[in-house]
């Protein structure tokens, strides 16, 4: 997309489902994610929220930054760049993982699409462009930045597969979790990864601005029977907290954009471990996470089960209710788990699996606020995983 | 009848800032200014009937808060309006904007080069890195390095804390900051020339190097470390011109009982057995005081306020050696109407911000030979403001005000002094290169004020017209300002103090050096001081 001189005239773009969001959002309520305006919830947050659970919904995720990598070195470049090992996602697969700083602190997080030899697309919360294309320095790789050029949605939830079904995707059903398959669509291609941010069921798809509205409204004449609706973003983020996933800017900072020390995590200390190869060769901060690995890390982030049915939200946590050991990052009453649950940073070595702390909880009940010391359990694990995530081939429902 | 308890000469926002807080502690104060209004250089002034100009500094972010709040400056009437950012002209009739709103700004970077508008992030985080340390350090009085007295010992040691909190990578960046060029820093995040230009201009506002001198990347601070309302970085008007600044400090002081003489110019300081006692006016009616406080620069307080005598030779050449070259002019320009610009085409939101014409570092090194060949800038660096666009008190309605600061401008011209037929030319030269990018402004202009470094060492008393009073240099910067052994505002006899911009931290209406003066006369007297203490920012 080239920028228009007179962009700033509607300094928040419309994404390319703007026609339909709009239409759906009828409590017309939004917000800003970069250069696009987003729906907060379209009719009600819990029901939303519940239809995701109980039948399909689709979240725009068109602002969502992308870039495209290509080359003979992208692969040797997406190693150097990343912590896991890039070879193990093979073509037509996508993989989730982080890349840190030379202090081995984690710059973003995103997920890698093999799209086919030679090209990845890279997912991330942040801006890259300046990063991805300072470490490219001696690879043979083209970096762009694609984000107003693809649009998608996630459609999520133990009928999404149907959904797909009924759409006439193939034999979407035997798409394996991470996987990614290309379809015909009104003489374009519609992309269809087995991923998502909600911990469930569920799918991305990929397509061309100018296909969207015609993609969504496909999607919601064959969805009807399966009970699909628009989803925003505040149910997206109860569903991401009942995965147990991290968000940047929220659950840890973005290395590059700190301006003070000591404000940034390692990958080990967002309980990410799994995502660190050292045994894949040379990547950009493994010198400084081996040095954490012998040394022992500064954090390491909890899942708590906390007491009682008041969400834990920005407390601070507390080893046996004296020693100020953490902070919540982010937290709420999981309707699924039906647990009150949350995610923590705390100082090493508090937090052990088993360990007993105590957020301090501030709640309100008709403007009178009280305090409470909550007991919280560490506990391992996503609060809410199920089966039909994984399933072989995808359920419909 | 003429015995105060402090005599300030000059008042300047930093002299009526030490008045003020010594006036708040208790002490009869006298302010004496030679000009028949105050100000010094944060002042607004009618020249055209229904134009105010702000005829020297004429925006506003350093001024610290804490001294906005603790002289309660608001209720004595000072408003800052922040305008929303600026931008760049490109010779090709399009031009770079820095927008306010920062995804707006990114995506308009993004417009002239990918990598850059990203890049723009890394650069903002370490310049905003560097800025916290300097922050910190601005209510604080320098320690001296070569003293092993116990205050200036432990003041290292909150040096060295605070150095040490920045942790090991900006440790390192800040050590190499100090002595790079605003160029070298730029080339270190950006590669388009039109993103270094657009930002190139803050290394070398009133300062008499240009963007490839080293020292250049420091003079960027002083323009990113104030805020408006917490907004770092941000910029704007003194509702009033930049003269209510002054007003309302002038306010704060005699609300406190403090008195101020206009048209009153003093002729010498007077020391007797070693101990200020007073001043003397030109008028000779003598003035006495235990405590003198100048806020001129130490050129003018040591090299023409003082006898010879009452002075060290090392201190009368560290005076004579210290640096104050004039580099910067302006224009206050009265307009019939609003010019256009037609690269931003009517009601442009950037028409309000700050506007800039050289998308080259070339052009801005070109600037600079100028300057060091005895001449002004054929093709200046020019800030330029429509102030009455945001404040309406500035011109009537539907005319406007434009202040157009000008770098690179000589204090005197091939070594002769400033005639009327130079002063034309330079006024030409400006408006050429406005006209060039807006074709209506000259049939439009109404009434211009020129000033040159002539203009503002003669009439503001900026020797040699130093914006700053003094450069920003590292070798007259922090415990070397104005020179070493003098940064903790006390002259060279007893009841001598300097408040002015030539001392700690500097140029720029901060009001910090007029604070931390009184902090230091008040600490020597003891007596309990109201000046506030840095805001702490972790």
């Amino acid at each position: 997309m080239t920028i228009p001189r007179e962009h700033y005239l509607q300094a928040v773009f419309p994404t390319p489902f703007h026609p339909r969001t709009a239409a759906a959002n009828t409590l017309n309520v939004w917000h800003r994610w970069r250069d696009y305006t987003v729906a907060d919830a379209y009719f009600d947050v819990a029901l939303e929220y519940t239809a995701l659970r109980n039948a399909c919904t689709v979240f725009d995720l068109s602002p969502m930054t992308k870039h495209l990598i290509t080359g003979p070195d992208a692969l040797a470049f997406m190693n150097r760049l990343v912590t896991r090992d890039v070879a193990k996602v093979k073509p037509g697969r996508v993989g989730y993982t982080v890349w840190c700083d030379d202090a081995g602190q984690v710059v973003d997080d995103g997920t890698i699409f093999h799209l086919r030899d030679h090209v990845y697309r890279l997912c991330s919360q942040e801006r890259q462009l300046d990063w991805l294309l300072g470490s490219a320095y001696g690879f043979d790789v083209s970096i762009v930045e694609e984000t107003h050029d693809v649009a998608a949605i996630a459609l999520q939830g133990p009928t999404s597969c149907a959904l797909l079904k009924r759409l006439g995707l193939a034999q979407v059903e035997t798409l394996a979790p991470f996987g990614i398959r290309s379809y015909a669509f009104e003489g374009g291609e519609l992309m269809v990864s087995r991923t998502g941010f909600t911990g469930d069921l569920g799918y991305e798809l990929w397509i061309d601005p100018e296909l969207a509205v015609s993609l969504w409204d496909r999607v919601f004449d064959v969805g009807q029977v399966v009970g699909v609706k628009p989803m925003g973003t505040l149910a997206l983020e109860m569903s991401r907290i009942e995965a147990g996933f991290i968000q940047a800017g929220v659950d840890f900072l973005p290395a590059d954009r700190a301006i003070r020390a000591d404000r940034t995590r390692s990958p080990f200390e967002l309980d990410l471990e799994w995502l660190v190869d050292f045994r894949k060769g040379s990547f950009t901060g493994r010198r400084a996470l081996l040095g954490e690995r012998t040394r022992g890390s500064r954090y390491r982030l909890v899942k708590l089960d906390v007491e009682g049915n008041k969400p834990a939200k920005d407390a601070f946590i507390y080893d046996r209710r004296r020693r100020n050991v953490g902070v919540v990052t982010s937290a709420l009453w999981s309707p699924a788990a039906k647990a009150n649950i949350a995610l923590a940073s705390v100082q090493m070595p508090f937090g052990a699996p088993g360990d007993e702390l105590w957020a301090e909880i501030y709640y309100q009940k008709e403007l009178k606020w009280s305090r409470f010391m909550a007991r919280c359990t560490v506990v391992e694990g996503a609060f809410f995983n199920p089966a039909r995530r994984r399933a072989q081939p995808a359920a419909d429902c | 009848m003429n015995r105060y308890d402090v005599i300030v000469v000059g008042a300047g926002h930093n002299g009526l800032t030490s008045a003020a807080f010594l006036a708040k502690a208790g002490l009869k104060v006298l302010v004496l200014e030679r000009n028949p209004w105050i100000g010094g250089a944060a002042v607004s002034r009618e020249l055209h009937p229904g134009w105010i100009y702000s005829n020297c500094s004429y925006v506003c972010s350093l001024l610290r808060p804490e001294i906005y709040r603790s002289l309660d400056l608001a209720r004595h009437g000072l408003q800052i309006a922040p305008y929303g950012g600026g931008l760049t002209f490109t010779r090709d009739g399009d031009f770079i904007g820095g927008y306010a709103d920062k995804d707006v700004r990114r995506r308009e970077y993004a417009r002239h080069h990918a990598r850059d508008a990203d890049a723009y992030l890394r650069y903002s985080r370490d310049t905003m890195r560097q800025c916290r340390f300097i922050r910190s350090l601005l209510m604080r009085t320098p320690p001296d390095p070569a003293s092993f007295r116990l205050r200036d010992l432990r003041e290292m040691l909150h040096l060295a804390r605070e150095f040490a909190k920045l942790g090991e990578t900006t440790m390192g960046d800040t050590l190499r900051f100090y002595s790079m060029s605003i160029a070298d820093y730029l080339a270190e995040y950006f590669e388009s020339d039109i993103v270094k230009a657009h930002h190139a201009g803050s290394g070398i506002i009133g300062t008499a190097l240009g963007v490839h001198s080293p020292g250049t990347a420091y003079v960027l601070l002083h323009h990113y470390m104030g805020d408006v309302d917490g907004q770092m970085g941000s910029w704007g008007f003194a509702r009033g011109g930049m003269g209510a600044v002054s007003q309302a400090i002038a306010g704060a002081l005699q609300a406190f009982g403090g008195e101020i003489r206009v048209d009153a110019p003093v002729a010498r300081i007077l020391v007797r057995h070693g101990q200020a006692s007073g001043v003397v006016l030109q008028n000779g009616d003598e003035c006495y005081a235990d405590v003198v406080v100048s806020s001129l620069d130490p050129k003018r307080t040591f090299l023409r306020l003082m006898e010879p005598g009452d002075l060290s030779p090392d201190l009368v050449r560290k005076a004579r050696e210290f640096k104050s070259r004039g580099s910067s002019g302006k224009l206050n320009i009265a307009l019939d109407g609003l010019p256009t610009f037609p690269a931003l085409g009517r009601g442009h939101p950037l028409l309000a911000g700050d506007m800039h014409f050289l998308d080259t570092l070339e052009r801005f090194e070109r600037a600079y030979d100028d300057w060091k060949a005895g001449t002004w800038s054929k093709d200046p660096y020019l800030d330029l403001l429509i102030p009455s666009m945001t404040d309406p008190t500035m011109a009537p309605p539907g005319k406007h005000f434009m202040s157009v600061f000008v770098q690179y401008v000589p204090h005197e011209v091939e070594g002769r002094d400033w005639t009327e037929a130079d002063r034309a030319a330079f006024r030409e030269t400006v408006f050429d290169q406005i006209a060039r990018y807006s074709p209506d402004f000259r049939k439009l202009v109404l009434h211009a004020e020129v000033r040159t470094p002539r203009e503002l060492d003669q009439e503001v008393g900026l020797t040699e017209g130093n914006i700053f009073q003094g450069e920003l240099t590292f070798d007259q910067l922090f415990f070397n300002r104005p020179f070493p052994g003098y940064a903790q505002y006390r002259g060279p006899v007893r009841g001598l103090w300097l408040c002015g911009s030539a001392t700690h931290p500097g140029g720029g209406v901060m009001a910090a050096p007029g604070a931390n003066a009184a902090r230091e006369i008040l600490r020597d007297l003891r007596r309990p001081s109201p000046v506030p203490e840095g805001w702490s920012d972790d």
